[in-house]
């Protein structure tokens, strides 16, 4: 059977029993559900607000750029992308440096417990985060770090470790043995071992992981309402919903503001959508 | 799915003899190594465990403490009112409706999620030309943040908005509702719209469970004379339950909990009627801004035990499956 899937053209290694214009048209069907709302908010924002009342589904005529330029120089659009920056990325520093750290020993070291500490981080799996938000925000508050980036970074990080930690054990733990032994062999520690061998071969999970932090950062809403009062310290997802119940007339500067605020995430994740579906493979075998 | 993962990795530190089985050298050394060892557990997951519990854990043992107390948040809490909290709680009709919500949503999107992403996961694990470029573009709404979604379909949405306007223009008028207004309505609508986020993740877990699903099995059933329609009947889907499983774990969790969504797109008058709340907004609305703190952690403990509770039963009910057949498979 090998012989046979080696001899035969990849085209013929499935049955194709559908026409092909029915896949596609049926793939059609599921991209155009998926982007036309998104389309015409981006589209929206080269409309004026008059144009969008008087024709609410109509195109652009004449295009205009205005709202575009207007959000880009007058509102606290880069402030803002700013903060979201300097907030997912400490995030996603710190939940790759944790998180392998904490994997790493739970892959490869065998020690009385190792089970029961394993339990204990995927128990953030089952513990809505969201729960905890009021008194999070109280103990914050407390410490004196609200209005500050550590409120958002350091919850973050501590929400962001159960998922993190599943995904990447398995990674770590199927390197084989006879690479550490080697490793050993040539005078390096288990430290040495984990960076200068484990680390490079579990990349793909570890650029995973990243991404799914950086989006779930970058996104973020519940956490940083609360505990970023100050507008100075605001993430995109804040100035978005502020502008839009601050200016719910200017229907055109919203679809702008959006559009502009969703642009980020959807280059970020054009570019690793790969990554992330082959990174979850690990994690979704059965 | 600790269990699972062991089993999967035979090779690595999982299945690693004991320490003490080594052939190690004389016991100072042995004991220097051991200590070592325990050094190097203790300092490289000692970060991890206290960020873990200082952000995760311990707030949430304070949510039960406040919760027994009615409090405005300002100094001590002094004024403690045993379960009381918790009784107003279940005699208020808001609450009882953001639980029906949260029921309906949890239901809603396992119902309407699943069949659909498993047809456009199917679809888009077949093989042709410019597939990259469809699953790029069914992952979308997924990557989107929660808050951009919401403001987008507050627009769509709108009275005499854009699709009114669709609707209007091939003469469904008929159809045009209050779509985020009508208390009846607002959490269908609601739900709409959590359905078109949250469908391309189930998609995304389903995407990358075929691609384990061994190429070699397909062919053999082709060739075996079945059709495209019964291997994936007969084969992958059968290897498709524990992804399908972990992914309604996921959803279930993440419904009970939904918040940004519901806050951006419902409309305060109709959240405060009770039409469109969930558990999560409710909790904000009269814990944060209200200042009913005492009371909001009230919220969050029920909350929080009814999502645990959940996740309990569904481990031990359906998750426990995956462990057997991922034994049971390695031993065939």
């Amino acid at each position: 059977m090998t012989a046979n899937a080696v001899l035969s053209p990849p085209d013929k290694r499935r049955p194709v029993q559908w026409s092909n214009p029915i896949t596609y048209g049926l793939a059609l069907a599921v991209a155009a559900v998926s982007i036309a709302p998104v389309v015409y908010v981006i589209v929206g924002g080269f409309r004026t607000t008059p144009q969008i009342v008087a024709n609410p589904a109509g195109l652009p005529d004449p295009w205009v750029w205005d709202n575009y330029a207007r959000v880009l120089t007058q509102s606290n659009f880069w402030k803002q992308a700013f903060n979201s920056g300097v907030i997912a990325l400490g995030t996603t520093l710190g939940v790759v440096l944790l998180g392998v750290c904490a994997a790493f020993v739970l892959a490869r070291y065998t020690f009385r417990g190792r089970e029961v500490l394993y339990t204990f981080f995927t128990l953030g799996l089952l513990f809505p985060a969201g729960a905890a938000i009021l008194p999070l925000y109280l103990m914050l508050r407390d410490l004196s770090l609200i209005n500050s980036y550590y409120a958002v970074i350091l919850p973050q990080i501590a929400f962001s470790l159960p998922l993190t930690i599943v995904i990447l054990r398995p990674f770590l733990a199927a390197v084989p043995r006879e690479l550490e032994d080697a490793a050993a062999i040539d005078g390096s520690g288990r430290l040495g071992f984990l960076w200068r061998i484990l680390l490079p071969l579990s990349r793909p999970a570890l650029v995973t992981v990243g991404i799914l932090a950086f989006v779930a950062s970058w996104n973020a809403f519940l956490l940083p309402l609360l505990v970023l009062g100050d507008a100075n310290l605001h993430t995109l997802p804040l100035g978005v919903q502020n502008f839009s119940s601050q200016y719910t007339s200017d229907t055109a500067g919203i679809l702008a503001f959006t559009s502009l605020a969703m642009l980020p995430a959807l280059l970020f994740f054009t570019f690793a959508e790969k990554q992330i579906v082959g990174g979850l493979q690990g994690a979704v075998k059965g | 799915m600790t269990s699972t993962n062991q089993t999967r990795n035979p090779v690595g530190g999982v299945s690693a003899p004991p320490t003490g089985l080594r052939p190690a050298g004389r016991p100072s050394v042995r004991s220097a190594e051991t200590r070592r060892k325990w050094y190097e557990i203790i300092g490289l997951t000692t970060p991890a465990i206290v960020v873990y519990v200082m952000f995760v854990l311990v707030p949430m043992g304070f949510a039960f403490y406040y919760s027994l107390f009615r409090w405005r948040g300002v100094g001590p809490p002094t004024d403690y009112v045993g379960f009381d909290n918790y009784v107003l709680a279940f005699q208020d009709p808001i609450f009882l409706d953001a639980l029906r919500n949260n029921a309906i949503i949890v239901f809603g999107s396992l119902l309407v999620q699943g069949p659909i992403a498993l047809g456009v996961a199917l679809l888009l694990n077949r093989s042709f030309r410019g597939r990259t470029v469809f699953r790029l573009l069914a992952f979308v709404p997924y990557v989107l943040a929660e808050v951009t979604v919401g403001i987008m379909w507050k627009l769509i949405l709108t009275d005499n908005g854009t699709f009114d306007a669709l609707l209007r223009a091939v003469g469904l008028g008929g159809l045009v509702q209050a779509w985020l207004a009508d208390l009846d309505l607002v959490i269908w609508t609601l739900l709409f719209i959590l359905t078109w986020k949250y469908v391309g993740f189930a998609i995304i877990l389903l995407l990358a469970g075929l691609s384990n699903v061994p190429q070699e099995l397909n062919e053999a059933a082709s060739i075996d004379g079945a059709s495209w329609w019964q291997i994936q009947r007969h084969v992958t889907l059968p290897l498709l339950g524990p992804t399908i499983r972990i992914w309604m774990f996921l959803s279930m969790i993440g419904s009970l909990q939904v918040f940004d969504v519901i806050w951006v797109t419902s409309v305060p008058a109709v959240r405060s009627l009770g039409a469109s709340a969930t558990m999560a907004t409710y909790m904000v609305d009269n814990g944060f801004f209200a200042r009913l703190w005492g009371y909001g952690n009230a919220v969050a403990v029920i909350l929080f035990v009814i999502s645990f509770v959940a996740a309990l039963l569904f481990q031990r009910f359906l998750l426990r499956r995956d462990i057997q057949g991922a034994i049971t498979r390695r031993a065939n």
